[in-house]
């Protein structure tokens, strides 16, 4: 049956793929539920854009991991056909939308590694991952200053606007941590050139947001403690949630296409 | 010999003629060559081979304007065609031309800026309207009708207009 799961031969270039491809997919989806919910027509085309890129550069990501497992999977059972243990996204993009100031803290956060992370993978010697990060990059400058303008304009101002936006940061913190890890397979991907080492981008990361938050009059949380287990499909209780409603159409009728 | 080789250079640019001939679904005045979607036509027996690049990672429109040069290509008389997407190098506003950039203009969208430098990208921008040319102009939004549109307004004839975002 075609509703089963597929498996997926995680070798280190592979899960390398999948973990980015999944990233922007679950994040994309969660942007596209503001769709016609937005607080204005103009918000709802920007989130919907972004939805509209993140989830482009998950098909690129996907059908590479496909093309580097080499067995007979593509992008879209990959992306239909596995299960939430199956799923290596972050932990940060599965949270729920929340309020509108939740969103946005959850897309700066993101935003504000990805414009790093993709800069620095142009380098990679790796060509179709360089390719698809030069594409990336120019993306996420327009969303990382999209997010930034938003946290400015909520911190600095009402007091409710503020609050929540002070709530958002304390609340999603825990969940930046991931960004910045890496194992054993990925470390040997940043040794052959073909990845890079998130944690060098972690203090430019900081300075990013620390800037925003200062001008938005907003504060960083100083506890480091940090949630994980997105990378190895631990994860909250959300993402079977939105893999229920993103899966349906695939897992209701097999092969569905129009 | 040398008229094969002639025939395989006119059978070339009437395939490529055929694939600049398809528009962009979203702006039907700009051809696929006149945005810089179009890099290459490659052509092996009857076999025709083409090959287009995104604007932005999700443009739907991809879909769209593979499908449309394969009809092109067929309507041309050419049976067999591939088109196949490639990434590198990125798309960028650059490689639009000053004809695809008149013809928006007319069309009532202001024109991505000549240089896509990250300068640009983060600088002041001054675009100018176009329907009256003025550049007393103000974005109203980053993002707009599609995924390479902001939305504009011009505060001399007040007109909200399309700007083609530089990428």
């Amino acid at each position: 049956m075609a509703t089963a799961n597929i498996e997926v031969s995680e070798t280190p270039l592979v899960l390398y793929a999948l973990r980015r491809a999944d990233d922007a997919l679950i994040l994309g989806h969660r942007l596209s539920e503001w769709c016609g919910h937005a607080p204005m027509l103009e918000e709802d085309m920007a989130l919907s854009n972004i939805a509209l890129d993140l989830i482009g550069q998950a098909r690129e990501l996907y059908s590479y991991a496909a093309k580097a497992e080499g067995k007979n999977n593509d992008e879209d059972k990959l992306a239909y056909l596995r299960d939430v243990r199956q799923y290596r996204n972050l932990l940060l993009v599965e949270q729920p939308n929340g309020d509108f100031a939740q969103t946005l803290v959850r897309q700066f956060f993101y935003s504000a590694f990805a414009d790093l992370y993709w800069r620095a993978m142009m380098n990679s010697c790796d060509t179709t991952l360089a390719a698809i990060a030069a594409k990336s990059e120019k993306e996420s400058a327009y969303h990382l200053r999209h997010a930034s303008e938003w946290i400015i304009r909520l911190g600095d101002g009402t007091d409710e606007s503020h609050a929540r936006a002070q709530a958002a940061i304390d609340h999603l913190w825990a969940f930046t941590g991931e960004m910045f890890a890496v194992d054993d397979g990925e470390r040997v991907l940043i040794h052959a050139g073909i990845a890079i080492d998130p944690g060098t981008l972690r203090g430019r990361w900081l300075q990013t947001l620390s800037d925003v938050a200062s001008e938005a009059t907003l504060v960083l949380p100083q506890n480091d403690w940090m949630q994980q287990g997105g990378r190895v499909g631990r994860h909250s209780e959300h993402l079977g949630h939105l893999l229920s409603e993103l899966q349906s159409m695939q897992r209701t009728f097999p092969g569905l296409t129009w | 010999m040398v008229s094969l080789l002639d025939r395989d250079s006119e059978l070339r640019r009437r395939a490529w003629d055929a694939a600049a001939s398809v528009v962009d679904p979203e702006i039907p005045v700009l051809t696929i060559a006149d945005l810089g979607v179009l890099r290459e036509v490659a052509l092996d027996g009857d076999h025709v081979e083409v090959a287009i690049t995104p604007t932005y990672s999700g443009c739907p429109a991809m879909n769209m304007i593979a499908l449309e040069v394969e009809l092109a290509l067929e309507r041309a008389g050419f049976r067999r065609s591939k088109v196949r997407t490639v990434l590198s190098p990125a798309w960028t506003t650059d490689w639009m031309s000053e004809e695809g950039r008149q013809k928006l203009r007319a069309y009532g969208i202001a024109p991505p800026q000549a240089s896509s430098s990250r300068r640009t990208l983060f600088g002041e921008q001054a675009v100018a309207c176009p329907q009256c040319g003025s550049e007393n102009t103000e974005l109203l939004s980053e993002f707009g009708s599609t995924s390479c549109k902001a939305l504009w307004r011009c505060k001399s004839c007040r007109e909200p207009f399309d700007y083609f975002k530089c990428h």
